[in-house]
């Protein structure tokens, strides 16, 4: 039997892969992935807690979570390009023009 | 017309739609207008602010909730609104000869983001469900990475964007799991209803958890040190304007934020999240401070002084009481005229043959323009909090709030940061008044950015010898918060 628990469990050990690949990859679409994970790992909670409350407002929140992942992928992933223009590299780490 | 939805909750968000359309008339008019007359769109977009104003004058009573919960419209938000509004404006006015210096190809793009990070501030401040703000916040923030990149050509600009959108998302990310366990563990997103469903949950973990997280979220937004890394690359990379109203707009923007979520949401919680605030507002100021005196570059340090002014400002938080909040909105509105009028001065001396916002490109500002550099001095005693100034006002009232709330240790921290910065904020002062002039053109003041200078030195001087008027009105939009039930739950 899968209960809320076994979701909220997934859910957690998704943020925190999502939030350890954010610190450990040096490339910026990797990156970038890794925080899509991360609002998976939040999609999911919404989800299963929506579920178990039987209340739809978990539901609802997804479909703008979704949107705004989408917009915000769009938008990063064109920095990235006109960053990569400059210098072809996708390394944070060489972007140094600035201290990070 | 969908259930739980009427003809009234449009009326209720007149000056958001009014915006909107301004921002789509924008757009519209930039493909239209040939190219050399696209300057005047400079002005469609002040006059889309200036109607917006103007659609807020029939809400100046009003206190309602529309669409069942999702927005509220009261004094609160009014008092954020007309704030992002004037900031806005400003930024606007200030952005006409950056954008030419800087041969940036569409302003129309750019003013149509200027409207939609405005449009997105404004729901932030209204919103009073998980929703709302989610997407206001995300209204903001999309805009703001776009801007922080506007200027394709400078390798900077494109760092600075990078850099924001990478850690804006991830903080998105970490916030939105808060929300999400808050939202379980009480059934519902609106923020009022919350409040009650959490009496009780007190020391339920998860809820812990949940807190701790929002915290993390929301000071990535208004760049609380341990969570303000992004800040001083992203203020020195982005264009000056940009950051003017980044600094601002989005600082004060996630305190509207910051108080609908803890003041409104959480007051059974209280206990929890004043500790993790009272942290992190000690943390902000020092570290803010003492980065700041080592900067060389004018546009950083000043974002290391933003930083630490976000500390000053969660000292209101962290008292907790209507007076705090009270506090906390006075200072934002006096920041926000000192804040746009130093980077309006980094503005002007943005030249064809300068990029001046290194502190040498400051040296004898006093003899090549001697009204630039008096408003500079007036607004670095300001941010230092030297009377008669606004800045010492704004100080006065938080400090005396933190005293209030017996948080004595908090108010002498505040205290003795304040004169840490004023060498920071000094040093500028001699650059301008005691240093040989460099070399470059004269910088030019254009009646735009004599606007800009004229209305915020006045409001830094007004604001410091008759501040009555706007503490008054920021007494009223606190209350509207109900904040002082909570302060009755706390003692």
């Amino acid at each position: 039997m899968v209960t809320l628990n076994h979701y909220l469990i997934l859910s957690a050990i998704l943020f925190a892969i999502g939030t350890a690949g954010v610190f450990v990859r040096r490339n910026l679409i990797t990156i970038l992935l890794s925080i899509e994970i991360m609002l998976n790992a939040v999609n999911l909670t919404f989800v299963a807690f929506g579920r178990a409350l039987g209340s739809a407002d978990g539901q609802i929140i997804v479909f703008f979570v979704m949107t705004v992942a989408a917009a915000e992928a769009a938008v990063g992933l064109a920095i990235v390009i006109s960053l990569f223009r400059h210098k072809e590299s996708l390394n944070p780490d060489s972007f140094a023009s600035l201290k990070w | 017309m969908p259930p739980g939805v009427s003809l009234s909750d449009f009326y209720y968000i007149l000056p958001e739609l009014v915006l909107t359309g301004g921002a789509l008339l924008v757009l519209i008019a930039d493909v239209l207008l040939p190219k050399e007359r696209r300057a005047a769109l400079a002005w469609v977009t002040l006059l889309a602010l200036g109607a917006t104003a103007a659609a807020l004058v029939p809400f100046a009573n009003t206190h309602v909730e529309v669409a069942h919960g999702l927005l509220a419209v009261d004094r609160f938000s009014l008092f954020f609104k007309i704030l992002f509004l004037l900031a806005a404006a400003i930024t606007v006015l200030m952005s006409i000869r950056y954008l030419e210096t800087e041969g940036a190809a569409s302003p129309g793009e750019y003013y149509f983001l200027i409207l939609c990070a405005t449009l997105g501030m404004m729901i932030m401040a209204g919103g009073i469900d998980l929703i709302t703000i989610m997407i206001g916040l995300e209204t903001m923030a999309v805009s703001f990475y776009i801007l922080a990149g506007y200027i394709k050509p400078n390798q900077r600009s494109n760092e600075a964007a990078v850099k924001y959108f990478l850690l804006g998302a991830f903080s998105l990310g970490i916030l939105l799991y808060g929300m999400s366990l808050m939202y379980g563990l009480s059934g519902t997103t609106n923020l009022r209803v919350m409040a009650s469903a959490f009496v009780g949950q007190e020391k339920d973990p998860r809820l812990m958890l949940a807190v701790i997280l929002v915290v993390a979220g929301v000071g990535f937004k208004i760049a609380a040190v341990p969570f303000h890394m992004w800040a001083p690359d992203v203020y020195e990379g982005a264009p000056t304007p940009v950051t003017a109203f980044l600094s601002v707009g989005s600082k004060a923007a996630s305190f509207a934020m910051l108080i609908r979520i803890f003041v409104e949401g959480m007051p059974s919680m209280s206990a929890d999240w004043r500790l993790l605030f009272y942290v992190l507002s000690i943390l902000t100021m020092t570290a803010g401070n003492i980065a700041a005196v080592t900067q060389s570059n004018v546009k950083r340090m000043l974002a290391y002084s933003s930083i630490a002014h976000a500390g000053y400002l969660l000292m209101g938080i962290v008292a907790g009481t209507a007076r705090g909040i009270t506090a906390t909105l006075i200072y934002l509105m006096i920041y926000s005229f000192m804040q746009l009028g130093a980077f309006a001065v980094i503005t002007l001396l943005r030249r064809k043959d300068v990029v001046g916002d290194e502190l040498k490109d400051f040296s004898g500002l006093a003899f090549r323009n001697p009204f630039a550099a008096f408003a500079m001095l007036l607004f670095m005693l300001s941010l230092g909090g030297i009377p008669p100034t606004a800045g010492f006002m704004g100080k006065f009232w938080l400090f005396s709030a933190a005293i209030d709330a017996h948080y004595y240790g908090l108010a002498v921290i505040g205290v003795l940061n304040s004169a840490i910065s004023l060498y920071y904020y000094v040093r500028i002062v001699v650059f301008m008044y005691l240093k040989k002039e460099t070399s470059g053109s004269d910088p030019v003041i254009t009646p735009a950015l004599a606007l800009v200078l004229g209305v915020t030195v006045m409001a830094t001087l007004v604001l410091g010898v008759y501040p009555q008027l706007l503490f008054r009105v920021a007494d009223v939009s606190a209350r509207t918060l109900g904040v002082a039930g909570i302060t009755a739950a706390i003692r």
